[in-house]
């Protein structure tokens, strides 16, 4: 049913995907798809990497470790270089949507009270023609 | 594995061979995350705090006393400018010949983001919003005063006071009685202040903050450029201290400025399309009373800036929002537009052949003039020197924090040499050009039909009367106007940018209502602050003191520019293949 999943994870928060991440490796185990992990970052240095590049090392470990844990053959790791990476996401992972040739997303959704100027899953779900699975952590 | 052909942005992964810093510190350690109600934040304590309190504290002063606060703020501003101007313009002087050599020295080929970084914004986007950051506004304030001003100060001539001590605003020694040479004197202090100085400033400030950001993958604050010199203490109070006078210069800095800027739009927009006459204090925009002759007895209406200042906040509210790509950027290159096209069309209209010789003739006078200009000591011109030049240094100095941060976010991928030249070189010749034409336009309105009309005008209606003298005045001065208010737009979006990345500690990516609370927060200041007597004003002279402190952080970052670019072009050399 699903050959490509795509699961946008927030490396500072990687806590609260816990069930995300669970119901991604689940589908995944289930359809035989392949994961890819996107992860968007500004070219400034960050919380998590002093570089892009240094970013981008870590999402692949964080590929790696998730597949080990979950014991999943074909995983993949996808880093996002935006100028404004607080406002840019939604774009970003909706691009990453099609360079991926994704099929399904699987993300953490935020707590429905807590105010943000746009709901990512939503917008993915609206402004691109894959399944979206929202986790509520 | 890693897709790194894909990139949902188009910027290619960085960065090839840095030499990045050693450090304990992770970006965002200190920082405090939390929501207040629905609102999310991530902010640095104790940056944030003490940065938002101090300025709360300072706005209570200035209202609660107001007149302390004015004696206080202006004695200030004029022992700082009066005493320390050999000071400043010696320090203007050192980070032009800082730049140019840096242009020429062969660290100029160090790359911002590694030796094989590529360019985040191309070459117009790139421009425009530098531009648009640094000095927009002022070309629309100063574009045609200034250079009227020193003219008619140096056709004036010499007056000398009973004290022996000149009392003429004149630059240098004048040109007295004679037009020709009063003009090229005029042009030459203007482009001096316009010029290469305040960009070299600038430049270094920007310069510092990238490399050691992007190459040596410190954070994006202030702060991370005294590494070199304060190593580990950076990330303790002595980087707090440095943070907290750049968020507080920029948001004193941005809020004065939009008070002022709020002022010329409104006076633009009674005086154009509003109705009255001022003499009989009936003058009004939309019902709302502005801009009547004092012995009127009628007092300007606070309405009308308060809704200026609340659309030009809700326009850099939308900007800030949408982001540095789909607002920041597009609104600088709107602006750019609309700046070129007015332009090329008081250049096409007004006394063309006249104008395009003052442009060769003021490049040549401003060679000429310069060494002058420039001498720190022993200057007779004091007016001139401490009123106009040690205040237009201060000025742009106790701003750099802000621009050269944001030139900083937007320049990665460019060489150090390339970037001189485009921070340098390239806007000192647009500023040329510009004074020229708006300036010269000005000045041979006067020298050729002898209309008086700007001269006489107040500092904010110099732009509408010299615009008024050419065809489609109506259609200009809107587009005069409009610029006003978006260059506003463009300081107030970047630098709330700059001061939410500055107390989320160097991250880029806090949450979006944090850039929502300091933009709002610039627009009440500058609301607040524009309501009470005075209050702008000697806010302004405050903001401006805050110059002589960061005129020693240029010096200092110009050794530490120094250090961080030798270990830069080593790790290149050193990872290049032996050939």
């Amino acid at each position: 049913m699903f050959t490509h999943i795509m699961v946008p994870v927030d490396l500072a928060h990687v806590d609260k995907l816990k069930r995300a991440l669970g119901a991604a490796a689940g589908l995944a185990t289930q359809f035989g798809a392949r994961v890819t992990f996107v992860s968007v970052t500004g070219s400034q240095p960050g919380g998590i990497a002093r570089s892009p590049e240094e970013f981008a090392q870590k999402l692949e470990a964080f590929a790696a470790e998730q597949a080990e844990l979950h014991n999943m053959p074909d995983v993949a790791s996808h880093a996002v270089t935006a100028h404004d990476p607080a406002v840019d996401l939604d774009g970003a992972l909706e691009q990453a949507v099609h360079d991926l040739g994704a099929d399904l997303v699987v993300m953490g959704s935020h707590i429905p009270r807590r105010f943000e100027f746009t709901n990512h899953g939503g917008r993915v779900a609206s402004h691109t023609d894959v399944s979206v699975m929202l986790v509520r952590g | 594995m890693t897709d790194t052909d894909l990139n949902a942005q188009g910027i290619p992964e960085p960065s090839g061979s840095h030499h990045p810093i050693e450090t304990d510190y992770d970006i965002g350690q200190n920082n405090v995350e939390g929501s207040v109600g629905p609102f999310g934040f991530d902010i640095h304590n104790p940056v944030f705090m003490v940065s938002g309190l101090a300025v709360a504290a300072f706005v209570f002063f200035t209202l609660a006393l107001p007149e302390q606060a004015g004696a206080l703020f202006s004695a200030m501003f004029s022992f700082v400018t009066g005493t320390f101007d050999w000071f400043f313009l010696s320090v203007g002087n050192l980070v032009v010949l800082f730049c140019l050599a840096l242009i020429v020295l062969p660290v100029g080929s160090v790359r911002l983001g590694g030796a094989d970084a590529t360019p985040d914004y191309g070459y117009i986007g790139w421009f425009a919003m530098l531009f648009a950051a640094g000095m927009g506004i002022g070309l629309m304030f100063y574009g045609v005063s200034e250079p009227m001003s020193h003219f008619s100060s140096s056709l004036g001539g010499v007056a000398i006071g009973e004290d022996g001590l000149r009392t003429d605003w004149a630059p240098l020694g004048a040109a007295e009685g004679n037009e020709a040479e009063a003009v090229r004197l005029g042009m030459a202090a203007t482009i001096y202040h316009w010029g290469l100085h305040p960009w070299a400033i600038y430049a270094v400030v920007a310069l510092a903050l990238a490399l050691f950001s992007y190459n040596k993958g410190l954070p994006l604050t202030i702060r991370s450029a005294f590494y070199p010199l304060l190593g580990e203490r950076v990330w303790g109070w002595p980087g707090h201290v440095i943070d907290i006078l750049a968020v507080f210069a920029t948001l004193f800095g941005l809020a004065t400025s939009l008070g002022f800027g709020a002022t010329q739009a409104a006076n633009g927009l009674t005086v154009l399309y509003g109705s009255g006459v001022a003499e009989e204090g009936t003058r009004a925009f939309l019902g709302m009373p502005f801009a009547n002759a004092e012995e009127s007895g009628i007092a300007d209406s606070g309405a009308l800036l308060v809704l200026l200042i609340t659309i030009i906040t809700a326009v850099a509210l939308v900007s800030v929002l949408r982001g540095l790509d789909g607002g920041v950027k597009r609104l600088s290159e709107l602006n750019m537009l609309l700046a070129v096209i007015l332009l090329l069309f008081v250049l096409a209209v007004g006394p063309t052949a006249d104008v395009i010789g003052t442009f060769f003739n003021s490049l040549g006078a401003y060679a000429e003039y310069l060494p002058a200009l420039s001498n720190p000591f022993g200057r007779e011109d004091t007016n001139f020197v401490q009123g106009w030049t040690s205040f237009y240094w201060a000025w742009w100095i106790s701003w750099s924090p802000f621009v050269g941060m944001f030139i900083a976010r937007v320049s990665r991928g460019r060489t150090v040499r390339e970037f001189i030249v485009c921070v340098l070189l390239i806007p000192s010749l647009v500023c040329v050009l510009w004074m020229s034409v708006f300036g010269g336009t000005a000045i041979q309105q006067f020298l050729n039909t002898g209309f008086e009309g700007v001269v006489n005008a107040p500092l904010e209606l110099k732009l509408f009367e010299m615009l008024g003298q050419l065809p489609l005045a109506g259609i200009t001065s809107l587009v005069g106007i409009i610029l006003v208010i978006v260059f506003f737009v463009t300081s107030s979006d970047s630098g709330s940018l700059v001061i939410d990345t500055i107390t989320a500690g160097g991250k880029i990516d806090a949450p979006v209502p944090q850039r929502v609370f300091w933009c709002t927060f610039e627009g009440a200041v500058a609301m607040v602050l524009l309501l009470s007597a005075g209050g702008l004003a000697s806010l302004q002279s405050m903001v401006i003191s805050t110059g002589l402190p960061f005129a020693v952080v240029l010096v200092a970052l110009c050794v530490c520019i120094v250090m961080g670019l030798r270990t830069e072009r080593a790790a290149v050399k050193s990872a290049a293949p032996a050939e």
